[in-house]
């Protein structure tokens, strides 16, 4: 609430002044009819409220104004300071000590408030921050490792390695490097999420170039999956940004690749719906339906809903992983106004479903041209 | 093998000058190397090298503005090394000059068979009239191309496409640079056009159009065809 008054950019002080006026002016009107002490509670009251929306200043404010109204509007005798019984006197003070007491404990509470949730902001960002370090130095210290046992063993002058040892070692070093490239890559492409930075290029995109571009691209780490292409012959080219687009089939295949058994199936998916918009016949809108699912696993299903948080590692995760990569895709999607929905299905393993509603242009339109 | 052709490193990281001049050396390259900008230009005029191979983060001058500047004079192929995910650096850097372009982290092999690519071009200016590669066979006199053996129907815009594509093997070639020789200036921007008729194009040529062998995607840049 004291955002609100903050936003709205309203004077505090103002605000103080004219509720204790106008709360003074419309007890002035009934006057006759009430007794002054009630006025007295009546502006107390309007004392508490305001400092519980208000800081201190203005609520003092209010404080010593209501005072004065009371005893020069309210206090016999009317439109004077002065006070003829000592009882009225008192009643006065205490008025104004009361309204004092209430404005610096409600303050005294909210500074208090404002440091517990700082104090758990910080134990939050801590936590994070802990866990980002936790996962991060495993997956980078993993292929670091590998890269310097292999040297190390290749180095290594009394021992004969055999020529085929030797060509595992050097395969070791090679992919423990694309692992930490990839992890690498999802650092940066995090940052440039978090930067906000993010500005999607849009320019016509063939999905079935960018799926098979990204599956060849990605042949070692799934060749002891079975990938099955279920792509639509007639899918017509879709307005969203290539790299992105590739950055995110890149990282669910490759989570697929990395959290389902040898021999898995990987099936993708990628179709059309005739979302139509009649009016406009050249650049329809339509919805671009990319589906990815793997018989594998699953996700538990308690945990599934955090799979696109940031960091987030399933607690039973055998593979580890840094948490980035599908919150990296999720980021992705969204930044081109598309949706991503993750479900386990039912005869195992789970599926991802990428919605674009885009701008698309059928090739045969182009052919002939 | 390689002649003993010069090469001049335009690079501020110590480990990439060292790592390209034991892979370059063992390849019968002559290397020498210049840590900033402003030292490879001099370097380029007093040594004037076969081939630059030119850094674009630079510490003291944005690599962009070296490149032109060393264009303004020297002919030479320049390849650019430049960081990921910087797709219009490097379409910026092409339209500045430069000859080819790797991503860091490069493969030394991806890095020498580019090398030899700028280098070959460099020095055959023509194109034999008759040529062949994998299962295709190209007659520019005739306008006749072949796969297996059998005469491949292309529409007029598919025959351009192929021979530009093939005339700069091996050479990326930016979408904007290929819709400008094809369609003409205004059609630059026009992407659609590109991807329909290179996927038009490898469902002829290619073996396997979804895993194509001569026509390669340049992620965000362009096309390049790849015989070898």
């Amino acid at each position: 609430m004291d955002k609100l008054f903050k936003k709205s950019s309203v004077n505090p002080y103002l605000i103080s002044f004219l509720s204790v006026g106008i709360v003074s002016l419309l007890c002035l009107l009934i006057r006759d009819k009430i007794d002054y002490r009630i006025v007295g509670y009546l502006l107390l009251v309007v004392v508490s409220i305001l400092a519980i929306f208000l800081e201190i200043k203005p609520v003092l404010l209010a404080a010593i104004l209501s005072a004065l109204a009371l005893d020069y509007l309210f206090i016999n005798p009317y439109y004077t300071l002065h006070i003829d019984s000592a009882e009225d006197a008192f009643l006065l003070i205490m008025f104004f000590i009361i309204a004092l007491i209430n404005a610096v404990l409600t303050n005294k509470f909210r500074i208090m408030q404002k440091a517990i949730h700082i104090k758990e902001t910080r134990a939050n960002t801590l936590k994070l921050y802990n866990t980002l370090l936790d996962s991060l130095s495993h997956e980078l210290r993993t292929p670091i490792a590998a890269i310097l046992g292999s040297i190390d063993t290749l180095q290594q002058k009394n021992v004969n390695l055999s020529s085929e040892t030797q060509q595992k070692l050097h395969n070791e070093i090679e992919k423990a490097s694309m692992k930490l490239n990839y992890q690498v890559e999802n650092l940066l492409n995090m940052s440039r999420l978090e930067s906000g930075y993010m500005q999607p290029k849009l320019d016509w995109c063939d999905i079935k170039e960018i799926i098979y571009n990204v599956c060849n691209r990605l042949s070692e780490e799934t060749k002891d999956h079975k990938i099955i292409y279920l792509i639509d012959e007639n899918l017509p080219l879709f307005k969203l940004d290539y790299g992105l687009m590739e950055q995110i089939i890149y990282n669910l295949i490759y989570n697929c690749s990395q959290h389902t058994p040898k021999g898995a199936k990987i099936e993708i998916n990628a179709k059309y719906d005739v979302d139509v918009d009649f009016d406009s016949h050249i650049d329809l809108i339509k919805k671009c339906v990319i589906t990815i699912s793997d018989d594998g696993y699953g996700f538990p299903n308690d945990e599934i809903d955090r799979a696109f948080d940031k960091f987030y590692r399933f607690k039973n995760s055998k593979t580890g992983g840094t948490g980035l990569g599908l919150s990296i895709v999720k980021g992705f999607v969204e930044a081109q106004n598309g949706t991503i929905n993750l479900k386990n299905n039912e005869n195992g393993g789970a599926t991802f479903e990428l919605i674009f509603n885009v701008e698309c242009l059928s090739i045969n339109s182009l052919k002939n041209e | 093998m390689n002649n003993g052709f010069s090469i001049l490193v335009i690079d501020d990281e110590v480990q990439i000058r060292k790592l390209l001049e034991i892979s370059l050396e063992a390849n019968d390259y002559k290397v020498s190397f210049a840590v900033n900008g402003k030292e490879g230009i001099t370097m380029a005029a007093s040594h004037q090298p076969d081939l630059i191979l030119l850094d674009l983060g630079l510490p003291d001058e944005d690599g962009q503005r070296i490149l032109v500047k060393l264009r303004e004079w020297y002919q030479n192929p320049i390849i650019i090394l430049t960081v990921k995910s910087a797709e219009e650096e490097i379409v910026k850097a092409l339209d500045n000059g430069a000859n080819d372009y790797l991503t860091k982290p490069f493969r030394t092999q991806e890095l020498l068979a580019r090398m030899r690519t700028a280098l070959r071009k460099n020095t055959i200016q023509n194109v034999e009239p008759i040529t062949s590669f994998g299962n295709v066979s190209i007659d520019l006199t005739s306008r006749i191309v072949k796969v297996n053996n059998e005469i491949l129907k292309l529409t007029a815009t598919e025959y351009t496409l192929l021979i530009l594509l093939f005339k700069n093997d091996g050479r990326v070639l930016t979408h904007q640079y290929i819709l400008k020789e094809i369609w003409g200036q205004s059609y630059s921007e026009q992407t659609q056009y590109l991807r329909v008729f290179v996927a038009q194009l490898r469902k002829k040529i290619e073996e396997d159009p979804n895993r194509p062998k001569y026509i390669i995607t340049e992620s965000g840049v362009g096309y390049r065809f790849n015989t070898s």
